[in-house]
């Protein structure tokens, strides 16, 4: 017979390889998916995997991309998984990722078209506070009157699509565009573009913050008494309460950093990769940011690793879409496994398991 | 704006249809929440419900197995993270979310082929003398079999909890699972069957958005009614007459905002579309408010892990 016995503390050991563990999973069961819909299973699995970093051909245009999806995701991970640390769930990172991006645009459109040096920065500092600001609504209601966190924020995202639909075709509309919804485009504008810093690598400002952020968040937890407070309050609630943690001002930090970081991640999309606010701009890195938290354990390294790993399907999807024809919707369906992989292997590290009959105590 | 194009009529009867789907969504999780399981896949159950009906409904010609197969499809989903919550015992609301985000994705993968077709149309009741009623023959007795199930179902849910042994024991399970257990009743098998009931009715909700109320397949069609049929939930307190109070008051919203588009209201498109969520966030606030209330009725063993250490 097989028992689950509870650990006393969770595995070290398992924490670190569940992850892995879980990403080989989802491959098999992935490369079971393709064969199902009929395409090589193994070719598949290598266009999504290897050949966007090693193919002859197409390697020189898509490992570039590797950062460019990856620094939204890692940026917006980061912020999430210092408040799922804390039990404080913010599932509305896409609506803080978008009103980011319209809210820096708009500050920086504002002064079109101006070259002074001072407009990226001001760009970025409103989109993180438009992003803030957005996260403060479901931080304020929970706090003032025990609201839950998590249906605010994610109906705040409908909010904001149904905002950017608006402003795209009508605020910040671009007034030489002939008509056509969408915002100037903030690419040909050299104050306030968001440029590949270095040639052939992908990285602009976003991927240099997003790496900042990582840093940040492992000193944060590890070296700060508000780290501390916020595992903590995670493991405890309780606990945390005895120990002089204030729960309300806790909940407002990390909601505010978690939606600041968003809105930033947004700006620095819209102002570079993206170009401009339209209708489509929201892309649904708030909520695959979600995975790759959780993929990252949670940990800040292993959000970077998480969110590396993450752009890679973004861009081995598209690659395997172009080359053999596979649905985007599967590249999705892929995402999600890996989620349900995680959570469920997640047992081996907090119980062990005992084949055999339970001992009489 | 012509507020003289709207029909009250009309309008009571089209809100009923509009707030069908939410209010099978919420009647579901009430019982899987009544036995302690907080499950937020609703989202994902609900499309998944909506494009199995309509697959099904679309190859087969008739919509009743359409949503026959809505249910199934809903049930699988849900039982999958009843796998991972009661046996594995994850993380419900990292389950739950990613029940979402695995529904939206299978969804769009199952629905790739289907895109513009149109569903095999409902009958609607029609009853000879009844249905033709001036007033109350449109409202009451002109609707397609699924809104009469809707309300059969939230009677069956309040009697069922509230009289049945069965709703005793969900209950208990609900309130407080080591006594339970304690009692000989089987935690887990029960929660799995409300997590399975739950998932049948959103994807009976999400095959009435696809079959009847659009009725066609779109990528993300629910556009967030799982998530309000949670709201919903939390509005009702746990009461399932309250449910069907707060599913019917946010269809009336859905449908006068849809009618003041309509009519040319001065009020831009997207701020009358955003304005569901809006009073949906509103409506949480006022509800939590009376914390005290509120938090009486929640079940107690609401969304902890249950492990028998014997």
């Amino acid at each position: 017979m097989i028992r689950l016995e509870k650990r006393p503390t969770p595995s070290r050991f398992w924490a670190g390889f569940t992850p892995v563990l879980a990403v080989l999973a989802t491959m098999v069961a992935g490369a079971i998916l393709f064969a199902a819909l009929g395409k090589d299973p193994l070719e598949s699995i290598r266009t999504i995997f290897w050949d966007p970093l090693f193919h002859e051909n197409f390697a020189a245009y898509s490992r570039p991309q590797l950062l460019v999806k990856a620094g939204p995701l890692i940026l917006i991970a980061i912020g999430l998984s210092l408040g799922f640390r804390a039990g404080i769930w913010n599932i509305g990172a896409e609506g803080q990722y978008i009103m980011g991006a319209i809210c820096g645009a708009g500050a920086g459109l504002a002064f079109h078209p101006s070259e002074s040096f001072l407009i990226f920065p001001l760009m970025v500092v409103a989109g993180a506070l438009g992003g803030w600001a957005w996260a403060m609504i479901p931080a304020v209601l929970k706090t003032r009157f025990g609201t839950n966190e998590i249906l605010v924020s994610l109906m705040l995202v409908y909010v904001a699509e149904n905002i950017l639909a608006s402003v795209s075709s009508g605020l910040l509309r671009n007034p030489e565009g002939m008509g056509f919804p969408g915002s100037r485009n903030l690419q040909q504008w050299a104050a306030a573009a968001n440029p590949e810093l270095i040639a052939g690598t992908g990285m602009h400002w976003g991927v240099v913050t997003a790496f900042i952020a990582v840093i940040f968040a492992y000193v944060l937890l590890n070296r700060h008494m508000l780290g501390f407070q916020i595992r903590l309050t995670g493991q405890s609630p309780r606990a945390a309460r005895f120990a002089g943690v204030n729960p309300t001002r806790l909940i407002l930090i990390c909601l505010g950093l978690s939606g600041a970081l968003a809105g930033a991640a947004g700006l620095f999309e819209v102002a570079g990769p993206a170009g401009q606010i339209s209708i489509d701009f929201g892309s649904g890195y708030g909520f695959t940011a979600i995975i790759v938290a959780f993929l990252g354990r949670l940990h800040p390294v292993g959000i970077l690793l998480a969110g590396l790993l993450m752009a890679l399907t973004y861009i081995g999807g598209e690659l395997a879409q172009l080359m053999l024809g596979l649905p985007s919707a599967a590249i999705q369906l892929f995402q999600g496994m890996l989620l349900f992989f995680l959570l469920a292997m997640d047992m081996f590290s907090n119980y062990r398991i005992r084949i055999g009959k339970p001992e009489v105590a | 704006m012509d507020l003289s194009a709207i029909n009250p009529v009309l309008l009571i009867a089209s809100l009923m249809v509009a707030a069908t789907p939410i209010l099978l969504a919420a009647i579901g999780e009430l019982v899987a929440e009544k036995s302690g399981v907080l499950n937020l896949g609703v989202e994902g159950m609900m499309i998944t419900g909506a494009i199995c009906g309509f697959v099904a409904a679309v190859e087969t010609g008739s919509p009743a197995l359409g949503f026959a197969f809505a249910a199934l499809g809903g049930a699988a989903l849900a039982l999958l993270f009843g796998l991972l919550t009661q046996y594995l015992m994850s993380n419900q609301v990292a389950t739950g979310l990613g029940l979402t985000l695995f529904g939206l994705g299978l969804s769009a993968l199952i629905g790739q082929d289907y895109v513009g077709i149109k569903a095999p149309a409902t009958p609607r009741l029609d009853l000879p003398v009844l249905s033709d009623l001036p007033v109350l023959g449109r409202i009451l007795f002109s609707h397609d079999l699924m809104v009469y199930l809707s309300l059969v179902l939230v009677a069956a849910v309040w009697a069922g909890l509230k009289y049945s042994r069965a709703g005793l024991i969900l209950r208990a399970v609900g309130e407080n699972h080591e006594a339970a257990h304690a009692l000989g009743y089987k935690v887990i098998r029960i929660r799995l069957m409300a997590i399975a009931f739950g998932g049948a009715c959103a994807g009976l909700g999400g095959a009435y958005l696809s079959l009847i109320r659009v009725p066609q397949w779109t990528e993300g069609m629910t556009e967030g009614a799982g998530w309000i049929a949670l709201a919903i939930v939390v509005f009702a307190s746990w009461r399932p007459w309250r449910v069907l109070l707060g599913a019917y008051l946010f269809g009336g919203i859905t449908v006068l905002q849809l009618n003041l588009q309509a009519a040319g209201a001065a009020i831009p498109v997207e701020y009358l579309s955003m304005s569901p969520y809006l009073i949906t966030i509103l409506v949480l606030v006022i509800m939590s408010a009376g914390r005290a209330r509120a938090a009486l009725n929640a079940p107690a063993s609401l969304g902890r892990v249950f492990h028998a250490s014997n």
